[in-house]
């Protein structure tokens, strides 16, 4: 026998919880298809379209034709200056709050000064850097300036992801390393970052596609042009990147193709990004799954 | 193994020799020195981080409060005039656009991102699961400018159709693509929440009989009510702080948002439309700071409201 009678009530809650559960699933559904969607407008619209020379050509302001090239080269010559500021800073602030930081409230005040950097709008670090270098430096709108001001803006992120990784090691492999007699610093740099790699890894990943299609701070710090040759390393040459240019060529362009090279702007932006995601994290990816096995 | 031990440590003495013992000591003072260095090394990197937050204050601040030596701050937050080249910098509009947009975005983004939370945490089977979580990061990596671009070029002439509006932009256009750009950031801090909850408080609701609806709706959710608020009050600041996504379907006309689709201005799109065209030491570029500083606050005091709300969570 079953002890269990189906009452009205409980009939009707089982029926709204089968309703509820498709309709959970329904929803799921409708945001993965709209992300895909997405996703497959902005490359199908630029990408079929795109040649090679449209990648390292001139932008023309008159005629049509014009390519990407500078943008293309200043957006990651920009993300290397940003990086190469904001990585080892970011990684030594995470490294403290996960390893070093007691627990008192100096801890907790820097603690709010992470969570307060990182929720600082983009634009005021494009303020931050226009004031910095366009006014107390007076260089105007430079290549420096930009990986300056985004570096600034990555600081935080880094920060945070690598006091998650640091934290997520754990502690038996330290203590391990103490009682071969090796120093703090020693454990950190031979065992624990080792193991907190590939975290960090992705991490570094995220922050990389982020600043790489961040327009905000780059339009005010460095500026809506570019030098005009291609290979220009120069930290003090204007640096329009390739976000900025999808901006410009939307909002201010004159030439007649503007909307094909804003398509293929866009598809080349995304397609980086993916790219950036997944180059990098395809092997460690690739490398766990081989672990788990 | 034991064998193997003694032999190790009958062996190990013979290494040993008195030359060898000196070179360890002084390897030992380079271990010590390395490991007090790079101590503050890396209090050196967080103190960095505190000094750009510095930085940012004291550099928009200073600039922005020179506005109220010319301009009274009752005239800056609650006139809805901004007409910069006559002089009225009233910026009563921004603030209420930015927070009706911000409002707007919350009510469309949270139904959907704590939907998708519970689907990933309660419901869908562990391969859905682990598909979902990747697919939501896309969305995160996707940059600002492109969601702005496809607004422009796919949203707007669909709301256009649809509303029979001349132009279809203003305040729901910007919504919309704000919703899209903030649902992986709530959408994930609430799914991590959800997770979190203790397995026994769903054993003991399905003990006594619950459906899993009703484990959710009156166990899960409200067990994990503070990370879910956590994670909208984040999605808040993303959207009060967006900037070339807004500026590229809101319409950018200095005006109070009276309906849906009146093109308007937030704070954020104002500030970068104008700032490349003023003086440096002009009101106009004084007030665009301020605005700026506004929404530091803004973002300062909604970090802080998380921060209490997760002491309150570890007291109790």
């Amino acid at each position: 026998m079953n002890g269990f009678t189906r009452t009205r009530h409980s009939a009707r809650a089982q029926r709204r919880n089968r309703l509820a559960t498709f309709g959970f699933y329904a929803l799921g559904t409708l945001v993965l298809l709209l992300i895909f969607w997405l996703l497959f407008t902005i490359l199908s619209k630029g990408l079929p379209s795109l040649r090679p020379e449209f990648l390292i050509k001139q932008p023309e302001e008159i005629d049509p034709g014009g390519g990407i090239g500078p943008v293309l080269f200043n957006s990651f010559y920009i993300l290397l200056i940003s990086l190469v500021i904001s990585i080892p800073i970011g990684i030594g602030a995470g490294i403290y709050m996960a390893e070093y930081a007691p627990d008192n409230k100096f801890t907790a005040a820097l603690r709010i000064c992470v969570e307060s950097l990182s929720s600082v709008p983009s634009i005021v670090f494009g303020l931050l850097g226009l004031a910095i270098f366009a006014e107390y430096f007076g260089i105007g709108l430079t290549i420096l300036g930009g990986g300056v001001s985004l570096a600034l803006l990555n600081l935080p992120m880094l920060a945070r992801v690598t006091e998650e990784a640091v934290r997520a090691v754990p502690g038996d492999i330290r203590e391990a390393g103490y009682a071969l007699g090796m120093t703090k610093s020693y454990v950190i740099r031979k065992v624990v970052l080792p193991v907190a790699l590939p975290a960090i890894v992705t991490g570094v990943c995220l922050v990389a596609g982020r600043a790489f299609g961040e327009s905000a701070v780059i339009i005010l710090t460095a500026g809506l042009s570019t030098s005009g040759e291609m290979w220009d390393f120069n930290l003090f040459s204007p640096g329009e990147t390739l976000a900025v240019h999808l901006w410009y060529v939307q909002s201010e362009a004159i030439v007649e193709d503007a909307r094909q090279i804003a398509d293929k702007s866009a598809a080349v932006l995304v397609f980086v990004v993916l790219m950036i995601n997944f180059m990098f994290r395809f092997p460690l990816w690739l490398g766990n799954r081989r672990k788990g096995r | 193994m034991g064998a193997e031990v003694e032999s190790l440590a009958s062996r190990a003495p013979k290494k040993h020799t008195e030359g060898k013992i000196k070179i360890n000591a002084k390897r030992h003072s380079r271990h010590l020195l390395s490991n007090s260095l790079s101590r503050y090394y890396f209090l050196f990197s967080i103190l960095a981080l505190c000094f750009v937050l510095g930085l940012v204050i004291v550099f928009i601040g200073k600039t922005a409060l020179l506005l109220f030596a010319d301009v009274s701050p009752a005239d800056f937050f609650l006139s809805f005039n901004w007409t910069p080249e006559e002089d009225f910098f009233g910026a009563g509009a921004f603030i209420i656009n930015t927070l009706s947009l911000t409002a707007l975005t919350l009510v469309i983004a949270v139904p959907i991102s704590v939907g998708m939370a519970v689907l990933c945490a309660e419901i869908a089977p562990k391969w859905l699961t682990s598909f979902i979580r990747p697919v939501l990061d896309l969305l995160v990596g996707i940059p600002s400018i492109v969601y702005g671009y496809l607004g422009l070029t796919v949203l707007l002439p669909f709301l256009r159709r649809v509303s029979g509006e001349g132009l279809g932009d203003g305040l729901l256009a910007a919504a919309l693509v704000l919703a899209l750009m903030v649902l992986p950031t709530i959408c994930r801090i609430s799914d991590d929440a959800i997770v979190a909850v203790p397995r026994k408080y769903r054993d003991a609701a399905y003990a006594l009989g619950s459906t899993r609806l009703q484990v959710i709706m009156r166990v899960v959710l409200p067990a994990a009510k503070r990370g879910i608020i956590s994670a909208v009050i984040l999605g808040m600041t993303r959207a009060i702080g967006e900037t070339m996504a807004v500026v590229m379907v809101i319409g950018n006309t200095p005006q109070l948002a009276k309906s849906l689709f009146s093109p308007s201005s937030v704070l954020t799109s104002n500030i970068v439309m104008q700032i490349s065209n003023v003086e440096f030491d002009s009101n106009w570029n004084y007030a665009l700071h301020m605005m700026a500083f506004l929404l530091l606050l803004i973002s300062f005091a909604l970090i802080l409201i998380i921060r209490f709300m997760g002491r309150k969570r570890r007291d109790a």
